[in-house]
């Protein structure tokens, strides 16, 4: 680990610790000795570059780290997480010949954010897209495997998307606020569903939606000036404000600030944490840092598998694998 | 060691050189057809714009019982064959019309003679010397002169020059387009609509693509031929009338649509296409509610281009019969009509000098319209753009 203590901090900070992180790494000493038959008694976390000569003990880590079933192998304690909210097992995708899922297992909780990591085309944001089927826009793509939601299956033929996708919402990488005023850009979805009917309706939806993406102060006066006038941070909390407006489930988050200033960066990352007391978020991102900061769970790809999946202070305090150890600590991807 | 700047200037002086004398190419082949539209426009002008002037006599004229039935005996026999054929012509129906006109004797400006009218414009004419000199003394005294042309604008097309218009060759056109875009335009952008947002990418549909646009480089005329064995001949649609010339016409102009509605269309961004598909949008929805509303500038300026090239056509309305010699204006679908190039051409084909002038009159005519057109779909583009 680069900074652990850092790392730590900002976990806590997010989620004041309700669990003492001392029990965490007990639970996961108790379960990596289980599992690997190593015992690491180490009083603090290997360093990246003494871990690149401690040869023996890289070895012994494995290669996955996950239950076939999906779950994370440590449980974040902190969060609620009875409910799971989406299942996705055995999931395979192919871009025509080229299968970019491997039989993924993942489950995610309700009311938690988890963030999918992974270097450049492991497939995170393939992943992502498969939870609401926009997969189905790209003519070439090919998924196998049951995602289950609500007792559905998700990915089967007599699930109609345009159900799913209003119960599962969507943020996308760049800010792509529809060509409208502001206030169309949030009442337009709810109208069109039939959420709202009148226009004092309408409005109450808008402010609360703006409210809930913290856009309200700055856009009150100026509800009907066109949703591209805003700078880039505000676009994208107009998209998220687009997003809750539904009221839906699940909130996808494709990268969702890759594109923006650290300002609003660290705007949108509160917005997740608040977020999450109503919605269940999955964000990808490649931004470490922001994982750490906002995720209750990481999981981390390469190469079209989840290669670890896990409580997010422990994947990056304590990574199983040598391949989420490395990644995290920047040595790759 | 590095070479200093002054080696370096010495290799670059080709490159900049050749830069130069691409830049004066360039600007002669600009210069040259910019000549060339001036050179167009100006003679256009130069030789139309006197039709849109015409020869007016101050005579006097009696109305009595002979002039009823012999209307030449209207006026003093030195102008009758200075005033136009079609006064004459009118003289008993106006007295039918009005009776109080039997009996009295008006001084009233009728419309002269077309040779007249050449004359009085300084053009070659068929006048004899002593005609000319007495056009000359009512110039003097005000009772003859060039008046701006109504005629031109308001009666259809005549033998006799001075009484030649535009309006019924108007009127086929304003109904040809009408016809022409009701098809066009619904088919056109449902077309690209289709193959632009719910089409999949294969074989067949690549194959229609590429069927459009070679269409769209079909020769008109053959479209005329097309028109005129499947309208006429197979479906029975009566010749000439509007109606046949806009399907023939529409057959040529659909490929237009829809290759620029799909250009339209494709420069609308995927993002807003995901956007829309994020929340939960229906394809169709994700088409009217987005797609459109930002595509539709880009949709009506080729359109209106189509329109316009559409306007100019003659070759496919000669074949299916729309260059008639139309005297009366009507305004019906299935009645014989002419349109404005149409009637350009049957002009450009007479002897008659008087009708030259009107020739390159319906070209001015039919050129300001275009241009108008074209100054609408740049209009609409700049006004509905929108940004996002």
């Amino acid at each position: 680990m680069k900074q652990p203590n850092t790392m730590s901090r900002q976990a806590d900070a997010i989620s004041p610790g309700t669990v003492e992180d001392s029990e965490h790494d007990a639970m996961y000493k108790q379960e990596h000795s289980d599992r690997e038959g190593v015992t690491n008694t180490g009083e603090s976390p290997v360093r990246p570059d003494e871990a690149g000569s401690q040869g023996a003990t890289d070895s012994n880590k494995p290669e996955r780290q996950q239950p076939s079933n999906g779950e994370p192998v440590t449980r974040n304690t902190k969060v609620d997480h009875d409910s799971i909210s989406l299942s996705a097992s055995d999931l395979n995708l192919w871009y025509g010949d080229h299968q970019a899922l491997k039989s993924l297992s993942m489950k995610v909780y309700a009311n938690t954010v988890t963030a999918l990591i992974g270097p450049s085309g492991c497939g995170k944001s393939t992943f992502l897209r498969c939870l609401n089927r926009m997969n189905d826009l790209i003519p070439s793509a090919r998924v196998e495997g049951n995602i289950e939601m609500d007792g559905r299956n998700v990915n089967s033929k007599d699930m109609d998307v345009v159900a799913l996708r209003r119960r599962v919402g969507m943020v996308f990488q760049n800010p792509n606020p529809f060509p409208k005023s502001i206030f169309e850009n949030v009442a337009y979805a709810p109208r069109m569903h039939d959420i709202v009917g009148g226009r004092a309706e309408q409005e109450e939806l808008v402010e609360k939606a703006l409210r809930d993406a913290g856009l309200w102060d700055e856009v009150k006066d100026k509800l009907h000036q066109p949703g591209t006038s805003l700078s880039g941070g505000q676009q994208q909390r107009l998209c998220i404000a687009r997003a809750v407006a539904l009221r839906p489930d699940v909130i996808l988050m494709d990268e969702p600030t890759s594109a923006l200033d650290p300002i609003s960066t660290a705007t949108i990352e509160d917005l997740m944490v608040r977020l999450r007391e109503e919605f269940t978020i999955v964000v990808v991102t490649h931004n470490m840092q922001q994982a750490a900061r906002v995720a209750d769970y990481t999981s981390f790809f390469h190469l079209g598998e989840i290669i670890e999946y896990n409580d997010t202070t422990t994947l990056f305090e304590k990574p199983a694998t040598r391949k989420a150890e490395d990644y995290i600590t920047g040595r790759y991807g | 060691m590095a070479q200093s700047f002054d080696d370096i200037t010495k290799q670059l002086g080709k490159r900049h050189r050749r830069t130069r004398r691409l830049k004066l190419t360039c600007m002669a082949a600009m210069v040259l057809s910019a000549v060339f539209l001036v050179v167009f426009l100006g003679d256009m002008v130069n030789r139309g714009w006197s039709a849109f002037q015409q020869g007016r006599m101050q005579i006097e004229v009696s109305y009595t019982e002979q002039s009823q039935q012999m209307p030449l005996t209207a006026v003093d026999e030195q102008y009758r064959q200075l005033v136009s054929r079609g006064f004459f012509r009118q003289i008993p129906q106006r007295m039918e019309a009005d009776p109080e006109l039997l009996g009295t004797t008006r001084t009233q400006w009728v419309i002269a003679r077309s040779s007249v009218d050449q004359y009085l414009k300084g053009r070659e004419n068929s006048l004899s010397e002593q005609q000319r000199q007495l056009i000359d003394r009512m110039v003097e005294q005000g009772n003859a002169k060039l008046a701006f042309n109504t005629t031109f604008f308001t009666t259809g097309d005549s033998r006799m020059a001075e009484l030649a218009g535009i309006l019924s060759a108007a009127l086929g056109t304003l109904l040809t387009i009408i016809v022409t875009m009701a098809i066009c335009f619904p088919i056109g952008v449902m077309t690209a609509v289709y193959l632009e947002e719910f089409a999949p990418d294969n074989r067949f549909t690549r194959l229609i693509e590429v069927n459009i646009n070679n269409l769209a480089a079909v020769p008109s005329i053959l479209f005329g031929l097309l028109g005129l064995a499947i309208f006429i001949s197979f479906f029975g649609v009566p010749r000439s009338s509007p109606l046949v010339g806009g399907l023939t016409l529409s057959l040529m102009t659909l490929p237009m649509i829809i290759i620029s509605t799909r250009a339209a269309l494709r420069s609308v961004p995927d993002s807003i296409r995901h956007a829309a598909f994020g929340v939960g949008c229906t394809r169709w929805q994700v088409v009217s509610d987005h797609v459109l509303p930002v595509s539709i500038p880009g949709i009506l300026t080729g359109s209106i281009i189509g329109l316009a090239q559409a306007m100019g056509e003659t070759a496919p309305l000669i074949i299916v019969g729309m260059v008639a010699f139309m005297p009366d204006p009507s305004f019906s679908l299935t009645q014989a009509a002419t349109v404005l190039p149409a009637q350009v051409y049957s002009w450009a084909s007479l002897p008659n000098q008087a009708f030259q002038e009107k020739t390159a009159g319906g070209i001015l005519v039919l050129l300001a319209v275009l241009i108008t057109l074209n100054a609408a779909a740049v209009l609409l583009r700049n006004r509905f753009e929108r940004r996002w």
